[in-house]
């Protein structure tokens, strides 16, 4: 029983650690912006399609910072350009644009690509085989939950004990008064969409090293789930984005293990409406009065 | 909104059955394979999907995503009960023929397949419409990608036919009017539209635009505001059911895999481009967006050439880059859309002084 459930149950971890570093950037944005980024899991496919280009012409060792670069320049973009001119808008409108520019990122990538398939590079280590008590798996597993839990440990800190941090604790509690108060809000914004950017570049080098194929509409899924991580959890938390990914990871993995592979993702979305039935601002979000 | 004129009422039924007779000659003259009868055709689904949208998304003002998968109940439910008898053989290869041994005239399917997506929609509903505005949005998408798992499950393959395409039921060439095929897709949408543009103007309509504009305020006039988001809700989800079938009916062939989120994200693409708030506007962009993407952009997706000079960028998927590119223009720029809140019957003429306006 355990000898059939383990490798489910490492794929599940390994996943969940994944997903977990999308879900931080979805979590960030919405904590401060109060929008759902539809486009971010379109930034971490972008991520995938730099390395598979750059790999082709720099060592791995130059081409990994590149990458991450690269990504967080996107975000970066992706902020200025779509959702800095609706900064007044109705939210209605900035998640409308957040499709919009869900939708170009595709039609971009599809255009760049051919609309073919691409072979994901092998990366070094991360890709050798390992033995895992009676399973065998790659390296990546094994390293995801641990990076992962080092990463959001660090920014964690960074929120808690830096100035910008603070600043970003000032801008999501109270938009206004925190503008009032001196803090410059685009830069506060345009840093979360910096760091949301470079965890979903790490996220997709390793969650690429496990599917080894980048297609223009991969990081559709992934992107969902995460945000479903990210309200499971209580959207706006850190450790909470980290937790509902390991659990949304692990449960689909053993649903997968049980034989009911075409209800995997669905599992997901069953799991969302229950919380935001029963629970509405998640495992540990903090409750809002309303405001007539 | 002011009641409409009576001079008003008949001249837009006049232009609404010019164009008609319109689309009839086209394809009489044409022929039924080419560009502009297939846009005609595909145009009409859609505008009726994205005005049962515009209902839910533009005058109630709940933001739903769940679109794609009302379609796909209407689309799956008109396909299972008109396969003919003794096709089920051919199309449940994988299911000893399905267990469905009847079909249903085709107008009846057509509507059972709203009423059946409605039901759902009803269902859903009750959970659902508690939650506000982006968790709503999330919570319809999620309850679509269900509805899309649920239908490929093989359990159900004896109805659903599992994962496998559900084709040889009535297309629009077995619905000819007057010789026509164009004519059947749209006087279905054309009903459908007169429909939801009914019950806009009713009580009910009213009561649907106090709660997109203020929730709180229209509780406090005595509103019953479960009741009547439930209401929108299931109104849009019939049509939306009707407009599946009609897609189905458009494409030949369904399969569940194709009703992905993407495809809400169209139709809401089209209700922002025509403006929330806006039946006319809705049924102009999803015919813009339909022609655009099939037929006018086309060029973009080939070399061209100006006398010796090749036009850089251009190759196979550049015409959605651009297109889309247009479509962040006007949710950035002219977020009103073409139309912004009014309709087409009602714009002023020029020459007329302010006096319609006044008296809104």
């Amino acid at each position: 029983m355990f000898d059939r459930i383990l490798p489910y149950l490492l794929a599940g971890i390994s996943v969940g650690g994944q997903y977990a570093l999308i879900s931080v950037g979805y979590t960030m944005v919405y904590g401060i912006l109060r929008l759902i980024n539809f486009a971010h899991g379109d930034i971490f496919t972008a991520a995938g399609f730099f390395m598979v280009y750059i790999t082709a012409s720099m060592p791995m060792t130059v081409s990994v910072p590149v990458v991450i670069a690269l990504t967080v320049a996107l975000g970066f973009l992706l902020e200025r350009v779509a959702y800095k001119p609706l900064r007044s808008a109705p939210r209605m409108s900035v998640m409308i644009s957040a499709i919009g520019a869900s939708y170009l990122l595709q039609n971009l990538m599809w255009y760049v690509t051919g609309g073919l398939a691409k072979q994901y590079p092998v990366l070094p280590w991360l890709s050798d085989n390992v033995q895992v008590f009676t399973a065998s798996t790659k390296v990546v597993t094994i390293v995801t939950p641990i990076l992962t839990i080092g990463l959001v440990v660090a920014l964690v800190m960074l929120i808690k004990h830096t100035k910008i941090g603070m600043a970003m604790r000032a801008v999501s509690h109270d938009f206004e008064t925190s503008q009032l108060m001196g803090i410059r809000i685009n830069s506060v914004i345009s840093m979360t969409f910096v760091i949301g950017s470079g965890l979903a570049a790490v996220g997709s080098m390793l969650y690429f090293t496990n599917y080894s194929t980048v297609t223009p509409t991969v990081g559709a899924m992934p992107g969902l789930k995460a945000f479903v991580a990210a309200v499971f959890g209580g959207i706006g938390s850190i450790p909470g984005a980290v937790i509902g990914a390991a659990v949304i990871g692990i449960c689909e993995n053993l649903i997968k293990a049980a034989g009911y592979t075409a209800f995997s993702d669905a599992f997901t979305f069953a799991l969302l409406i229950i919380v935001l039935l029963f629970r509405p601002t998640g495992l540990f979000g903090e409750k809002t009065a309303e405001k007539v | 909104m002011k009641k409409m004129s009576a001079t008003r009422l008949i001249v837009s039924l006049a232009v609404v059955a010019l164009l008609y007779a319109a689309a009839w000659w086209a394809e009489t003259a044409l022929g039924t394979n080419s560009m502009l009868i297939t846009v005609l055709k595909k145009g009409a689904v859609y505008a009726l999907i994205a005005v049962s949208m515009n209902l839910l998304n533009g005058f109630t003002g709940l933001f739903s995503l769940g679109q794609a998968g009302f379609m796909l109940v209407g689309a799956y439910v008109y396909a299972v009960f008109t396969i003919p008898l003794k096709r089920h053989a051919a199309v449940y290869q994988y299911y000893n023929g399905g267990i469905i041994q009847f079909e249903l005239p085709l107008l009846v399917a057509l509507i059972l397949a709203g009423v059946v997506a409605a039901l759902l929609a009803a269902l859903v509903g009750l959970p659902v419409l508690r939650l506000k505005s982006d968790y709503l949005a999330i919570a319809t998408l999620g309850f679509a990608e269900i509805i899309r798992a649920v239908v490929q499950w093989d359990s159900l393959g004896p109805i659903t036919n599992g994962s496998n395409l559900l084709k040889t039921y009535p297309t629009f060439a077995s619905t000819k009017i007057l010789g026509t095929t164009v004519l059947f897709p749209m006087i279905v949408a054309g009903v459908c539209i007169g429909l939801i543009l009914l019950i806009i103007n009713s009580t009910y309509g009213r009561a649907f635009k106090a709660i997109r504009d203020d929730e709180v305020a229209a509780e406090a006039m005595g509103i019953n505001l479960f009741k009547h988001k439930e209401l929108a809700f299931v109104i849009s989800c019939f049509f939306a059911g009707i407009g599946g079938a009609l897609l189905a009916m458009f494409q030949g062939t369904v399969q569940a895999n194709s009703f992905k989120s993407a495809m809400t994200y169209d139709i809401l693409l089209m209700v922002v481009i025509g403006g929330m708030g806006s039946i006319s506007g809705s049924v102009i962009a999803s015919y813009l967006y339909i022609a655009c993407s099939e037929w006018w952009l086309r060029f973009l997706d080939n070399e061209q050439f100006i006398g010796s000079f090749q036009v850089p960028l251009l190759r196979s998927g550049f015409r959605m880059v651009a297109f889309s590119a247009v479509i962040m223009v006007v949710v950035l720029f002219f977020r009103r859309g073409i139309m912004g809140d009014r309709e087409l019957w009602n714009l002023r003429l020029p020459g007329r002084k302010k006096a319609g306006r006044a008296k809104q």
